[in-house]
């Protein structure tokens, strides 16, 4: 393995190169959305400038191109999550969709009344609206784990939640607020002796983690492309088979249907039965090129380098007095949420940006994680590969000099 | 005679034409904020909640002599100072004026950005409501 040159990779990132405020840009908004090297801005650029072009429906060699472009990028998405078959990669528009998508689809056709949802209390508001729109048509119920002070799930709790009521678990593999990883394999292997589907929440875990859904075992996996270096626009819904096979679609529209006639249409077969419209070539392209950027500087690596940032960025935060650092559970991706003495995240988050600092001020879209946890919210820092220590550094003295402006 | 919402407006200009550097300038306004009294609490109603997800702000509205008063804060000490300046150049002028005030000012002094709805810290929502509030008294009168 060679050495992990941070200024190498650095270089493929064009916008860390930019000036915020007068300041070189810090960048520690990753898990918001992360920035795209070169690979994925060359890409989109040759796809518009040399095939674009419909897909799936003409007969002419652009088309055909355009086609070949899509598939094998689904063949990508496939061998780096590691499906089975390349028919349970869906393009959809993110993990907000493809959460949409099977708590609509698979909830109309399984989910009744009094059934039971379970989710966790650090879920995302994409993992939380979509299944109480599901329980508001249907009567089923909506279950949340508890977590404790560190911000982990209690498992204890969720074992005792389970019955024979429970038809659907739906999990963030891990937290975007607070970072922790959530035991995504106990929690799957409980439900799978109860015959009970779980689908993981991918946003946060596939830019940071290995992801192997045969291994997971999970049923359902959601991931976003912005959020692992590709487009924004783009994202995947893998399914095992045998449950995307059985669900209605989603969405109506061309491409997804066999025959239409005034009377009947017949739907079309995996994985177009879900991709009603024309889809997102380009994102798809562009995704498929950060993947396999991804996959060149080795996830395993990435996990390592973040996992050391996230080692001194915690260390530093913590020698800054009055500290609060929200989720210090022991399993974390590279993502730091915090409060500082009496600040408020809105006047930090605005002090820090004058310093060209980027930073995620607010509840995150995990409105009822702040309420359980009794704070407005919270400053996030959230790391990438492409950060430095010398960053973090650069942060905890703009934290440091915003303090003191502020009490 | 009361000065005028333009003339209040160019006074706030000036004295951030003092400030050549960012940090001074937010300085300022942190001190504002810090000084500019707090509601009382059995004022932050619901009802007075100008919401925005990242920073709360709370407004009271009152007539007298055909002005209008307001008086303001906010859980966020930048929003406050921010919610000190409008109160300060809308607070005690006529409704009419109230709706028809342009603001100018937030833009001239290079605050422009914290009026941008990504903020949601409900200084927009509150301008909203200073207007929706004094053109309600126009209504009554």
């Amino acid at each position: 393995m060679s050495h992990f040159d941070v200024n190498k990779i650095r270089q493929d990132f064009p916008i860390l190169h930019t000036s915020v405020n007068g300041k070189p840009l810090i960048y520690f908004d990753n898990a918001a959305t992360t920035q795209k090297p070169t690979a994925v801005i060359d890409a989109l650029v040759k796809y518009y400038s040399e095939i674009n072009s419909n897909v799936h429906r003409g007969v002419h060699s652009l088309s055909e191109k355009a086609t070949n472009a899509y598939e094998a990028s689904r063949k990508t998405v496939q061998k780096f999550i590691n499906a089975e078959k390349a028919e349970e990669i869906i393009f959809v528009r993110g993990t907000s969709e493809a959460i949409n998508l099977v708590a609509n689809s698979y909830g109309q056709k399984h989910i009744k009344d009094n059934d039971e949802i379970i989710i966790s209390t650090l879920e995302h508001h994409s993992n939380i609206v979509p299944w109480q729109m599901l329980c508001e048509r249907t009567g089923a119920k909506l279950k949340v784990i508890p977590i404790n002070r560190d911000g982990e799930i209690i498992f204890g709790e969720f074992e005792k939640m389970i019955s024979d009521k429970t038809k659907f678990i739906s999990i963030a593999y891990i937290s975007n607020s607070l970072g922790t990883i959530n035991p995504v394999k106990n929690i799957i292997s409980l439900a799978r002796s109860k015959n009970i589907p779980v689908m993981l929440d991918g946003a946060q875990a596939v830019q940071h983690v290995k992801i192997d859904v045969k291994e997971l075992d999970c049923d359902f996996f959601a991931f976003s492309g912005h959020k692992i270096y590709g487009p924004t626009g783009i994202g995947v819904l893998y399914g095992k088979e045998s449950f995307l096979n059985e669900m209605p679609p989603y969405q109506g529209g061309g491409d997804m249907i066999k025959n239409v006639t005034f009377e009947r249409t017949t739907y079309n077969e995996l994985p177009y039965k879900f991709e009603a419209g024309t889809p997102n070539i380009a994102g798809s392209i562009g995704l498929a090129a950060a993947l396999n950027y991804v996959e060149d500087i080795g996830i395993e690596r990435i996990a390592e380098y973040e996992h050391g940032l996230l080692k001194y960025g915690t260390e530093k935060m913590m020698e800054i007095e009055g500290m609060r650092i929200i989720g210090t559970a022991k399993e974390k991706a590279s993502v730091i949420s915090f409060l500082a003495g009496k600040t408020h995240p809105y006047d930090l988050g605005t002090l820090l940006d004058q310093l060209g600092i980027a930073v995620r001020t607010g509840v995150h879209c995990t409105e009822p994680l702040m309420k359980f946890l009794k704070i407005p919210g919270t400053v996030r820092a959230s790391f990438a590969f492409y950060n430095t220590k010398e960053e973090i550094d650069i942060l905890t003295n703009g934290i440091k000099r915003a303090i003191s402006m502020l009490i | 005679m009361n000065k005028s919402i333009e003339e209040i407006e160019d006074e706030i200009v000036e004295e951030f034409s003092l400030f050549d550097e960012w940090m001074d300038k937010y300085e300022y306004i942190i001190e504002l904020g810090k000084n500019l009294p707090s509601m009382d609490e059995n004022l932050k109603t619901e009802d007075r909640k100008v919401s925005g997800c990242q920073s709360q702000v709370w407004l009271n509205t009152k007539s007298e002599n055909g002005k209008v008063l307001f008086e303001a804060d906010s859980d966020a000490i930048i929003t406050k100072g921010l919610v000190g300046l409008l109160v300060r150049v809308l607070s005690g002028q006529r409704p009419e004026d109230v709706i028809n005030a342009k603001l100018g000012f937030i833009d001239k002094i290079g605050m422009k950005e914290h009026l941008s709805p990504n903020r949601a810290n409900g200084l927009v929502a509150m301008i909203k409501h200073m207007k929706l509030n004094a053109s309600s008294l126009i209504n009554k009168n």
